[in-house]
């Protein structure tokens, strides 16, 4: 039992990293139906960058980590405004190609700036640290991954909800011709939508940042959270995070039941079987396209 | 454009005789390639005719079609051990090992383009990225295919001959992919290719002009699988050596890029894009030995970047090519290709 329950709470945790990206994706695709495939890397630019102003520049964790969530910010409307924008002809798989693209100039970069060989971010919170709940162990980083990901969750949800700006992003997302007549810039909302995206998606690196550091860190919880985004039906914000819970936990228990090695994998087999029952996912309303 | 006047002008293999010409000299050239270059050369050429297979395929799904597949890394690894395994296991010749293993193929992308026949865009994406990590990951399980170690390719021998050099197996390589070649543009000229193309515009226009939506696409999937299939048992040859941990997503998004770069929904593009990126991919590889530029790149990652991950050059470069592509020229090779031949025709004006 306590193996279960064990595996569960491993399986929540990585869950949390999981639907810190499917959110950051799920911000883009609601306003811009953009499958943003660079959403990891945009991400690992900004932690490289910390971790190199943190080890080699000796700069303090309170200047660093808010420096790199304003960075993540700044990238986000920069690749918005510079790249996204210029499209001639968007369709999608034209984005997706176009973000792909993104991801490899960035992955490339950082690569050749800082190798391959796996590096130890330097953290406040240790990744030895743990805090017992009943008679499972957590790690501390664990909890605060959670702890981000809900309080994110909800304060986006009331953000989308009940702000100025998060409704007039819901209207673009709609209908952007309307959204453009009632004097919403649509163009300035996507800015905005893709540097509140990537902060989201910087959060999730920071948190992942500790255990793992290497270029290919971001691929496993970018591809994740976009298969928790899926499941949960892209356009829903608490979809994704039921999606990216349910993958976490589902994951862990096959990884420790069954087969350790198709963990990984088993993810993607159960976004099959649920597409089939559900094309459009779990929580969003079935699309029908206009003809 | 070009006026059409009836309807078999629409139809032929080749639209006018300088086309059939080129053709010829083209032809020609491959048949005398081996003999003018040396033996590095032929192996790129191979390289790139693999490559120009799968892009062709690729190009019939996501180019004709509209589907969008990021697992053609799985298609293309399943060719490859269906091949070898065959060819050790079961004592196939070689041609019906090839053969036999694409239509293996060809059937796991039937069984792919079922779900795709109720999903698309990102839901589609995943569910064939998903594909392609994980048919890696069960191969790498099955001791029959070697596991993780990987399996070596037997010799080859097709009847009296017995094809070991790069040069022997270079004509083989190259009577398959023009035959497949011309077959994939005899295919989008008649009416299954129409009907692709229709499905791609506007499936449920498609739909209510009598096509049969779940035929075509399935088949739309089996024929793309089956060129990729092929394709990669080529491909098991070219390499010598084959472990699962070659056919990553990488992989996929290569292929994607050289449709893309070359011009969806053109065969002409298909090649294009992947002679391109592919001789791209084996000049890169050690970019440090390029003339000049290598020297300079050298000393630019010894100041500000690392040496060791300066082969990385080589994806930035790709990233700029498929954003550059897609942001000035969406139709890629192809349609720079059109613009300037209309310019020139109408030269002064």
């Amino acid at each position: 039992m306590t193996d279960f329950l064990q595996m569960i709470a491993s399986g929540i945790a990585v869950g949390s990293s999981y639907a810190l990206m499917g959110l950051a994706m799920v911000i883009i695709y609601k306003t811009s139906e953009v499958v943003n495939f660079a959403q990891g890397e945009m991400a690992l630019l900004s932690l490289f960058l910390t971790y190199m102003v943190l080890e080699f520049h000796g700069v303090p964790y309170y200047v660093a980590f808010p420096g790199a969530l304003l960075f993540a910010v700044f990238l986000g409307c920069f690749l918005e405004f510079a790249v996204l924008r210029r499209a001639k002809e968007p369709n999608v798989l034209g984005m997706i190609i176009i973000t792909i693209g993104i991801e490899m100039i960035l992955m490339g970069l950082v690569s050749w700036k800082f190798g391959a060989d796996p590096k130890t971010m330097p953290f406040p919170i240790g990744p030895y640290d743990s805090v017992a709940i009943g008679e499972v162990f957590v790690s501390s980083l664990e909890v605060l991954t959670f702890v981000t990901a809900i309080a994110l969750m909800v304060v986006l949800f009331l953000f989308f909800r009940y702000s100025k700006l998060g409704v007039a992003m819901k209207a673009t997302q709609q209908n952007s011709m309307a959204a453009r007549l009632m004097g919403i810039k649509t163009k300035r909302i996507l800015m905005i939508t893709w540097g509140i995206s990537s902060f989201v998606g910087c959060t999730a690196g920071l948190l992942i940042a500790p255990t793992t550091m290497q270029p290919y860190m971001m691929w496993d919880p970018m591809l994740k959270g976009f298969a928790a985004a899926v499941m949960g039906g892209m356009t829903s914000l608490p979809g994704s995070v039921f999606g990216a819970y349910l993958i976490g936990i589902i994951e862990n228990l096959f990884g420790g039941y069954i087969s350790i090695e198709f963990k990984s994998v088993v993810a993607f087999f159960i976004i099959v079987l649920v597409l089939c029952v559900k094309p459009s996912g779990l929580f969003a309303r079935h699309f029908v396209k206009k003809v | 454009m070009d006026m059409k006047r009836d309807y078999y002008e629409d139809v032929q293999l080749f639209s006018s005789g300088v086309k059939l010409f080129w053709f010829i000299l083209l032809i020609l050239f491959l048949a005398l390639y081996p003999l003018l270059f040396k033996n590095y050369y032929v192996y790129v050429a191979n390289y790139i005719a693999i490559n120009v297979l799968v892009a062709i395929g690729l190009n019939l799904l996501v180019g004709y079609t509209g589907q969008i597949s990021l697992g053609h890394s799985g298609f293309f690894a399943i060719g490859a051990f269906g091949t070898i395994v065959l060819m050790t296991e079961a004592h196939f010749p070689f041609l019906l090992a090839l053969f036999a293993a694409a239509l293996v193929t060809a059937v796991f992308g039937f069984l792919i383009g079922l779900p795709a026949l109720r999903l698309e865009g990102p839901y589609l994406s995943i569910a064939t990225l998903g594909f392609g990590l994980s048919i890696t990951r069960i191969i790498g399980r099955i001791e029959l295919f070697g596991g993780r170690q990987g399996l070596h390719a037997p010799e080859l021998v097709i009847g009296p001959w017995h094809l070991n050099s790069d040069r022997d197996f270079y004509y083989l390589l190259i009577t398959i992919t023009v035959i497949l070649t011309l077959a994939a543009r005899n295919l989008v000229k008649t009416k299954v290719g129409r009907a692709f193309v229709a499905i791609r515009d506007a499936d449920i226009a498609a739909q209510t002009m009598g096509v049969n939506l779940m035929y075509y696409k399935t088949l739309a999937f089996a024929l793309s699988a089956f060129y990729t299939g092929l394709a990669g048992g080529l491909y098991a040859f070219v390499l010598r050596f084959i472990e699962p941990e070659l056919f990553s997503l990488l992989m996929s998004i290569l292929f994607l890029a050289m449709v893309v770069v070359g011009g969806l929904g053109s065969i002409f593009g298909a090649i294009a894009g992947a002679v391109l990126l592919s001789w791209l991919d084996l000049e890169l590889r050690n970019i440090l030995s390029i003339p000049y530029l290598g020297a300079w790149l050298e000393v630019l990652s010894r100041s500000y970047f690392s040496i060791t991950g300066v082969s990385n050059i080589q994806y930035i470069l790709y990233g700029f090519i498929m954003v550059l592509i897609m942001l000035f020229e969406p139709l890629g090779i192809f349609g720079l290709w059109i613009r300037t031949k209309i310019y020139w025709r109408t030269w002064p004006f």
